[in-house]
């Protein structure tokens, strides 16, 4: 861990010209990810401006009819929101499959649309990683890829996001509140992320002085047929191999509406739009779900020790969305 | 929409300063502690290399195992990835703080009954870890205990002792 | 004798100190003035350091040195001096010898500063220049370099064949060939290393985290050239070693450098991705090829192994001369190989060999039974051996037929369906495994201790350790049995070089080897009380014989007249004696283990449901049936073989350090990358221990149980995931991938 200077800023726009003041600052909220990096040397900010004072820590009705969540709600309070998990049992349910309790205690919303790919050379200094190093070349690509991204990849970067959050919330339509020096702004949130690109070093489209205030979610109607299910290599506490978010609206077995989007696949949550539209009017069922996720794969490329993720991404899809056809049976 | 930035371009750290110190004001145990630390001291070091008390233990340093589990005003937490001057004045529980040296927590009674441990390591994080569950007050049964337990790893593989000293402290409360 | 505490569920008399957190590990001792060190790890895998730029680090206040090759001198020239007492051999790596980087995670420099804060922050600005050389690391690419494994490492025995296995395999009616592979693992207890160092007075004061205190005193004697009696080892408590503590560990060597040549008292600790450079189970490929004629007899079995070692030692495990005894069979023909690779040296973890011999031998009877059409546990007794055929020797005692009889009794196993997919409960694929296990029981020479006080208290000691197998207790245990005295009147001292000498803790013989000079010792102390009985003159057996003296509970009395009793306290009064102390060795009958060969053993049948579309496997439930001679403490033995179950299961179906080549390093050097199991994988484990009486092993009649539990889980797993599924998964760890078949590269997972 490097050295550096710390401040507590007391209020949003105290926060912000703190960080503006000094030079490659950071804000700090959980720390559970900048920490993790920092003790690594993959992250040296010389500055750390925490923002744990800052009143943004509510979960509030938002003029919409959704619910805006505070970007220092921890993950566990958002979790176990009684509004949360009743009118949004899939974000409920995706925080719930990450991390560990002790961990969704600390962790903060606006901290998890933040956190870094787990890849094993982004973490490890002796290696060369185009994301920490940019021109250093990736690992990954001939590597062990195991964990890594078979969709909208680069030859510069395979890397994954890694939040379950962030997979329902690109579910759910969320917007992200940033404020910053040029003032506030909302983003949708498929257009949070980036893809690696040119640019593997950038994950997102925020820039360093911009502060994350909140999240919007829109009201939603995917409050029975909702699954997230969380492919790993042990039963809790592993990242994603292959996350589902799988959301349905029925009109009988007809699906009015449907949210489709996978983690652990890409530099980004994953989700296509059109291709949900398409199945608006049909019929919810297994031949229809696979289909989809057929859709949903096309362009798909593996590395090798990651290969097999395009063929359990399709089953994972169609397993998803069968669970979420069958959870609103049970309600 | 795009800003142009350069978010995560790392700076380079031109100074070589170390970091000034702060006065940190932790209660741990119900006991004040003033302690001068510099900011990069994690919690996790400042109760033990500082505050002296090393029943909470280092598996990991990165929140990857929950052997540093303490418990901030009810609530469990990795104590290895917070930094203690982001939680002055804050009131922390340690294993050392759940028994008066007379009177032991039930958990720890049971775990010692349950055999919920061999080499021990993981112990005070299990217990810590245990006693945030029962506060948080989901874990309505055995599947859900191991759900929301499973952030404290066990090398030495005691889960099912630990489960059952859980479970039995659990159904005595109920 | 009425005082009973063997063979007892009695509660871990560490217990409390563990629950409350006073338990001192090795990183819990602070002493005044204490320095704090970092270890740079290297990033190359072979080739020269060039430089050290270490100017960084040494301009911050606070830093004390930092410590390279370049500025360590003095020390010994000869590796010989390196070698400890479970080296294997070869020549020991020796921390900042030379430029030579021979090892990826090589540590390279050692920072000192007064702050663990700081130390870690100048470490970061250590700057080191390497010329990288070619290396390799790839077992599977290097087959060709295999070489016959010399014997020479503590235990190891080379494998012996018999009979005539080609022959035999060609003519057989029933066969089957495999190979099956293992990735390396890494030992990964949740206490990291850690030794803090003082040096005072001339005299050397360590807490270590180590299986052998006495291994770490002759190292750095011999290292630092001091007296051993100048350095005193302390390592009171162990969190977890598995293995990885037989070894002195390069955190101890540096420690022990900067207290020298600072002069002050310094820890150093490794982080956890520096656990993962000193030493793992080794990757293994092995063949087998098993054949039997119509009836089910075995006729013959043919069982290679090649493993991976370093390049300066040869590391060496028995895998494959368990399968000369597990089964009765007249042809045999056995081969083990290593190839050295630029890597560190493997070391000794949990069950070393035998858990990984006896994954491919039992998932090799299984295949055959399979093509015999004979259930499995019907086709292993059938083959069962009665004695050890490989040295034509009895056992001791062997009750593996009353394992395989309970345990399939209370696993139900008769109910079992034997074709392959032919169990589900909606998408999930049930199915039921079996397999067998057996580990060597140990017995090594080792001293102990006595003081017996006027107040009744007796303190045992003896310089073992205790890494979570329950020493403490079962010494405590035997120790109050055998004198008569109450259990709280007992105090069972260990890890202290200034203890007598025992033996390194691993191999599950510590209970048999500690145990027996606890017992002992326990005797002679009872002999010089019954001699001041009757020779005292105002004791109620003055002038008695004193073969009819009996112990209980503190109390000297008469066997036939328990009227005629005395305290040992009023004892020890009348006869003016304050103390009585003792010391005793005790060792293995050199005659018994001529004449008959000392294995444990045990029956393991798991279910597991496999998710038929996603192809992740659960171990719903485990009985795992271990005749393991006389069990002295029931509780903590049943947690022994619990873990080891887990251990099986984390093997089956998580654990793996995956290497790159390409750097020769691994790289998921973390517990969040490398998985161990949590607590939501664990289900139901029953353990059951068969009553195995045996008066030959030893005078307690115990073989251990630390490894017996993990033997058979994983080959027990591997089979229940075939009756599954009808994939049989040969390579190790079963991920889903491999059972859905859709890994690439990956042949060697075979559908029926
Ligand atoms: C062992 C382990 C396992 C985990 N497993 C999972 C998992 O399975 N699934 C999962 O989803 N996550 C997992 N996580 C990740 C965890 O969810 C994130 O670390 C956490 O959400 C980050 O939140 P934080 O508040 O701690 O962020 P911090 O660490 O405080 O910050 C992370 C980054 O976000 C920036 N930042 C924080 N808040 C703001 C804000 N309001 N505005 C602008 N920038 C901000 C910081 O500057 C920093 O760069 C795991 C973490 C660990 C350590
Ligand atoms: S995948 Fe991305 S993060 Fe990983 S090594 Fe390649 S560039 Fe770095
Ligand atoms: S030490 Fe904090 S989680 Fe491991
Ligand atoms: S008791 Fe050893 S790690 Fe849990």
């Amino acid at each position: 861990m490097n050295s550096f200077s710390y401040n507590k800023a007391h209020d949003v726009a105290e926060a912000v010209a703190d960080i503006q003041e000094h030079e490659g600052a950071r804000f700090i909220a959980g720390g559970t990810n900048l920490l993790d990096l920092m003790k690594e040397n993959v992250m040296k900010p010389a500055h750390l401006t925490d923002i744990n004072r800052l009143d943004l820590a509510d979960i509030k009705e938002n003029e919409e009819g959704g619910l805006t969540l505070g970007a220092l709600v921890t993950n566990a309070d958002t979790a176990w929101n009684e509004r949360v998990e009743q009118r949004y049992p899939l974000l409920s349910k995706a925080i719930l499959a990450g991390a560990s309790p002790q961990l969704r205690n600390m962790a903060t919303n606006g901290g998890n649309l933040f956190q870094r790919t787990r890849c094993y050379y982004f973490y490890d200094t002796a290696t060369a990683c185009n994301k920490r190093e940019p021109g250093s070349g990736c690992s990954a690509i001939n590597g062990i890829n195991r964990i890594h991204a078979i969709l909208g990849t680069s030859e510069h970067c395979i890397a994954t996001h890694p939040s379950d959050m962030c997979v329902a919330l690109a579910a759910l339509d969320a917007k992200v509140n940033v404020t910053g020096p040029n003032g506030d702004r909302t983003v949708e949130f498929g257009d949070f992320h980036r893809l690696p690109g040119n640019t593997p070093h950038l994950d997102n489209n925020i820039s360093q002085g911009e502060l994350v205030t909140s999240i919007d979610l829109p009201p939603s109607n995917f409050t029975k047929n909702v699954f997230y299910l969380k492919v790993r290599d042990r039963q809790s506490y592993a990242f994603a191999l292959v996350s589902v978010a799988a959301a349905l609206d029925l009109e009988g077995d007809v699906i009015k509406d449907i949210r489709v989007a996978m983690g652990g696949v890409a530099h980004k949550p994953w989700r296509r739009r059109e291709v949900e539209e398409s199945y608006i009017g049909k019929v919810a069922s297994t031949e229809n779900f696979r289909a989809l996720a057929e859709t949903m794969l096309t362009g798909a490329v593996g590395f090798g020790g990651n290969t097999f993720k395009i063929e359990l991404a399709k089953r994972a899809i169609v397993r998803a969305l069968n669970e979420a056809l069958k959870s609103g049976e049970n309600l | 929409m795009t800003t142009e930035s350069a978010v995560l371009e790392e700076p380079v750290v031109k100074k070589q300063e170390l970091p000034e110190f702060e006065l940190v004001n932790l209660t741990i145990n119900g006991q004040s502690f003033k302690l001068k630390l510099q900011p990069w001291v994690s919690l996790l070091d400042a109760i033990r290399e500082y505050a002296g008390l090393t029943g909470t233990k280092k598996g990991c340093d990165h929140g990857q195992c929950g052997a540093c589990t303490v418990l901030i005003n009810g609530k469990r937490i990795n104590s290895c990835l917070t930094l203690a001057v982001m939680r002055d004045g804050e009131a922390i529980t340690t294993i050392e703080g759940l028994s008066d040296g007379v009177v032991n927590h039930p958990l720890q009674d049971a775990f010692i009954e349950h055999d919920a441990f061999q080499c021990g390591y993981c112990t005070p994080g299990q217990i810590c870890s245990a006693v945030g569950m029962i506060n948080e007050g989901r874990a309505n049964s055995l599947e859900d205990v191991q759900e929301l337990m499973s952030g404290n790893i066990c090398r030495c593989g005691a889960y099912n002792n630990i489960n059952a000293a859980i479970m039995e402290v659990k159904s005595k409360m109920a | 004798m009425k005082t009973q505490y063997i063979g007892k569920p009695v509660s871990r008399v560490d217990g409390l100190a563990k629950v409350t957190g006073s338990a001192k590990y090795s990183a819990d001792f602070k002493v005044e003035g204490m320095l704090y060190g970092y270890i740079v790890s290297g990033s190359i895998a072979k080739g020269r350091i060039i430089s050290i730029d270490t100017s960084g680090a040494m301009s911050l206040k606070g830093v004390l040195q930092v410590f390279t090759h370049e500025n360590v001198s003095g020390l010994p020239w000869f590796s010989i001096k390196y070698k400890d007492m479970d080296a294997p051999t070869g020549s020991p790596f020796r921390p900042l010898h030379d430029d030579k980087i021979i090892y990826s995670g090589q540590p390279v420099a050692l920072v000192v500063a007064e702050t663990f804060e700081l130390a870690r922050y100048a470490a970061s600005l250590v700057h080191v220049s390497y010329q990288e050389e070619d290396f390799t690391t790839d077992l599977v690419k290097n087959m060709d370099q295999s070489y016959k494994a010399p014997v020479g490492k503590l235990g190891y025995v080379s494998p012996k064949s018999r009979g005539n296995a080609d022959e035999a395999f060609d003519q057989a009616a029933f066969k089957m060939s495999g190979s099956y592979q293992h990735g390396a693992e890494h030992h990964n207890p949740m206490e990291l290393f850690s030794t803090t160092a003082i040096w005072e007075n001339g005299k050397l004061t360590v807490y270590d985290k180590t299986q052998g205190v006495s291994n770490c005193q002759f190292y750095i004697g011999n290292v630092f050239g001091l007296a051993y009696k100048d350095v005193r080892i302390i390592s009171p408590y162990v969190g977890g070693a598995f293995g990885s503590g037989l070894r002195p560990q390069y955190q101890l060597f540096m420690a022990v450098l900067a207290a020298l040549e600072l002069k002050r008292p310094v820890k150093v600790g490794l982080t956890r991705q520096q656990m993962f450079t000193f030493g793992h189970r080794p990757v293994t490929l092995q063949q087998l090829q098993l054949s039997a004629s119509t009836d089910g007899s075995l006729e013959s079995i043919k069982h290679e192994a090649f493993s991976e070692t370093s390049r300066f030692e040869n590391y060496t495990e028995i895998i494959v001369n368990w399968s000369g005894t597990m089964y009765n069979c007249d042809n045999v023909k056995l081969k083990y190989e290593l190839v050295g690779l630029d890597m560190y040296t493997p070391v000794d973890m949990r069950a070393p060999g035998a858990v990984t011999g006896a994954h491919a031998i039992e998932s090799a009877m299984d295949e055959l039974a399979y093509e015999l059409k004979m259930d499995p546990l019907i086709f292993r007794l059938k083959n069962y051996a009665d004695e050890d055929q490989t040295e034509e020797k009895p056992f001791s005692s062997k009750e593996l037929i009353a394992c395989y009889r309970e345990g399939a009794e209370k696993f139900g196993w008769t109910k079992r369906s034997i074709g392959p997919r032919s169990m589900r409960e909606g998408n999930q694929l049930i199915g039921w495994g079996v397999a067998t296990a057996a580990w060597d029981a140990f017995q090594a020479p080792a001293r102990a201790k006595a003081l017996l006080s006027i107040d009744g208290k007796l303190i045992v000691s003896s310089g073992t350790s205790d890494i979570g197998t329950g020493t403490y207790t079962i010494m405590t245990q035997i120790a109050a049995e055998s004198l008569g005295l109450k259990i709280e009147d007992v105090t069972f001292k260990l890890g202290d070089t200034n203890m007598p000498l025992a033996p390194l803790e691993g191999g599950s013989w510590t209970a048999a080897s500690v145990g027996a000079a606890v017992k002992g010792v326990c005797e002679d102390v009872k002999k010089k009380l019954k001699k001041m009985a009757v020779k005292t003159k105002t004791s109620p057996f003055y002038d008695t014989s004193s073969k009819d003296i009996v112990f209980d509970s503190g109390i000297i009395s008469d066997v036939n007249d328990s009227s005629k009793s005395i305290s040992i306290v009023d004892l020890m009064r009348i006869a003016g004696v304050n103390s009585i102390e003792e010391t005793s060795t005790s060792g293995p009958n050199p005659i018994n283990k001529m004449k008959y060969t000392f294995n444990s053993h045990a029956a393991v049948f798991a279910e597991v449901k496999v998710d038929e579309d996603l192809g992740i496997v659960r171990v719903t439930r485990v009985v795992c049936a271990v005749a393991a001679g006389k069990i002295l403490n029931p509780k903590t033995a049943r947690s022994q073989i619990l873990g080891g179950v887990v251990w099986g299961i984390s093997k089956a179906l998580e654990e793996e350090s995956k290497m790159d080549h390409q750097y020769g390093r691994f790289m998921n050097h973390n517990l969040s990358e490398y998985h161990v199991p949590v607590n939501k994988d664990i289900n139901d484990i029953e353990v059951i221990f068969v009553e195995e009486k045996d008066d030959i092993v030893n005078p307690l009649g115990v073989k251990g149980v630390g490894e017996i539990g993990i033997i058979g889980v994983a080959g027990a797993i591997a089979n229940a995931v075939f009756h599954a599924t009808g994939v049989r998964v040969r390579n190790l760890p079963i991920t889903m991938d491999k059972v859905l078949q859709i890994a690439e590269d990956d042949k060697n997972q075979v559908a029926v």
